[in-house]
């Protein structure tokens, strides 16, 4: 079912997909709540120092994370290493990962800027936080299932 | 009188930006002419992106645009994205030094190349060196009154102008090694430094819409902030590419002798 080549770099399609649903959300983030629905704000005056810090460096790294996890892609596809279900489950993790870190440490604590400018935002919070937390636990079910496989394939 | 005057002053200023430029295009093109009577044929993608690259500067430089970035602070940051960071990026992307050395006499080109491995050449190679000068250089303009006064003094345009050029091609040029260099570094700490220079410039992109460079009024600010921002990713992704493209390169797995045929 899995080579040779697929359980030696178990780890680089693991770290590939999670670095790309990182990459993905931030850029998602940016394109549906900044740019279409205008709901996130590009400046929250309450936003902290170390907010404004924050969100320059993830900014950058998301890109760098998008591109740096396709050229990985590339590298496993070469070496015939690449298990696309298990990264897939990655991209998961990775997807659920960026989101609560932003749900809870970037709009909560940091206070960058809220999910959306209304009365209720409490509700918004919860979904948010929820779905990125059931991202991570599918991401994470789909990666132990192939680490199990690969264990196996090793005796 | 007194604007005839200041207008003159601003047109001299202009011309000594932007005849450098002008200057370096001819000498690239003279420079592919005596390259391709001693080697292989330089390939004309470089000639063409070294071209863009003087384009670039040269909007930036002269004209309209530089006119409109005296009273407008987004038209500004237009010239700043175009001469501290598109053009630069293809400029190295023409591969100039290579060119210069090919070029050259042999005997020459050796002391060139001797020259550029001086410890001078190493330091504003280094891309921690070249972010600060960059990044740093940034920083200041747009956070001390340095912004303000440099439209009233003449001389510190030209010398702010000038910077930004040359610290942008530095920067790129440490980043992505086109042209030879002495000292490598790795490509996991280039990326590093990379993100965290960047990241930088985008810090510095909402800072200047949250709080505004002295003389530069609110939604101005927030205009010439954004386009920073997103100007800044798009010149940034390319650059981003670039660099994991060679590191993707480096680390191609050697082949079986057995498959070489099958891949080739």
């Amino acid at each position: 079912m899995i080579n040779q080549n697929q359980v030696a770099y178990l780890n680089r399609n693991i770290f590939s997909g999670f670095l790309f649903g990182l990459g993905l959300v931030a850029f998602l983030d940016e394109a549906i709540f900044h740019q279409i629905l205008h709901w996130h704000h590009f400046y929250d005056q309450s936003t902290t120092s170390v907010g404004l810090i924050s969100d320059g460096i993830f900014h950058v790294f998301s890109w760098f994370a998008t591109v740096g996890a396709l050229f990985l892609v590339a590298d496993l596809r070469r070496r015939d290493a690449f298990m696309y279900p298990l990264w897939q489950g990655s991209v998961l993790l990775g997807a659920g990962t960026f989101n609560l870190y932003d749900g809870i440490i970037q709009h909560k604590v940091m206070r960058i800027h809220q999910i959306r400018y209304v009365d209720n935002l409490l509700i918004y919070d919860v979904i948010w936080n929820a779905l990125a937390a059931s991202l991570i636990i599918i991401g994470f079910t789909i990666i132990m299932k192939y680490r199990r496989l690969a264990k196996k394939h090793d005796e | 009188m007194n604007n005839q005057h200041m207008h003159d002053t601003t047109i001299q200023v202009e011309i000594v930006l932007v005849v450098p430029f002008l200057l370096a295009l001819t000498g690239y093109y003279i420079a592919v002419v005596y390259a391709n009577r001693r080697f292989n044929k330089w390939p004309i993608s470089r000639t063409l992106l070294f071209t863009s690259g003087i384009l670039c500067a040269s909007i930036a430089s002269i004209g309209p645009l530089a006119n409109a970035a005296h009273e407008s602070f987004a038209a500004h940051m237009l010239v700043h994205l175009l001469l501290g960071m598109l053009s630069p990026l293809l400029i190295v992307l023409g591969s100039p030094i290579s060119l210069l050395l090919r070029s050259l006499p042999t005997n020459i080109s050796r002391k060139v190349s001797y020259l550029l491995r001086l410890r001078l050449f190493q330091i504003i190679h280094h891309p921690i060196v070249t972010s600060l000068l960059n990044i740093g250089g940034l920083w200041l303009l747009y956070t001390t009154n340095l912004f303000s006064l440099m439209h009233e003094n003449k001389l510190l345009y030209l010398i702010i102008h000038i910077h930004v050029f040359v610290a942008g091609y530095l920067f790129t040029a440490s980043f992505l090694y086109n042209d030879p260099v002495k000292k490598r570094f790795s490509h996991f700490y280039r990326s590093i430094v990379l993100i965290f220079a960047l990241g930088a410039h985008a810090i510095l992109a909402k800072y200047i819409y949250a709080f505004p460079p002295i003389g530069v009024p609110k939604l101005e600010a927030e205009v010439g902030g954004m386009l920073m921002y997103y100007g800044g990713d798009a010149v940034d992704i390319v650059l981003i590419i670039l660099l994991c493209k060679e590191w993707y390169r480096a680390t191609r797995p050697r082949i079986k002798p057995s498959l070489q045929h099958a891949t080739s």
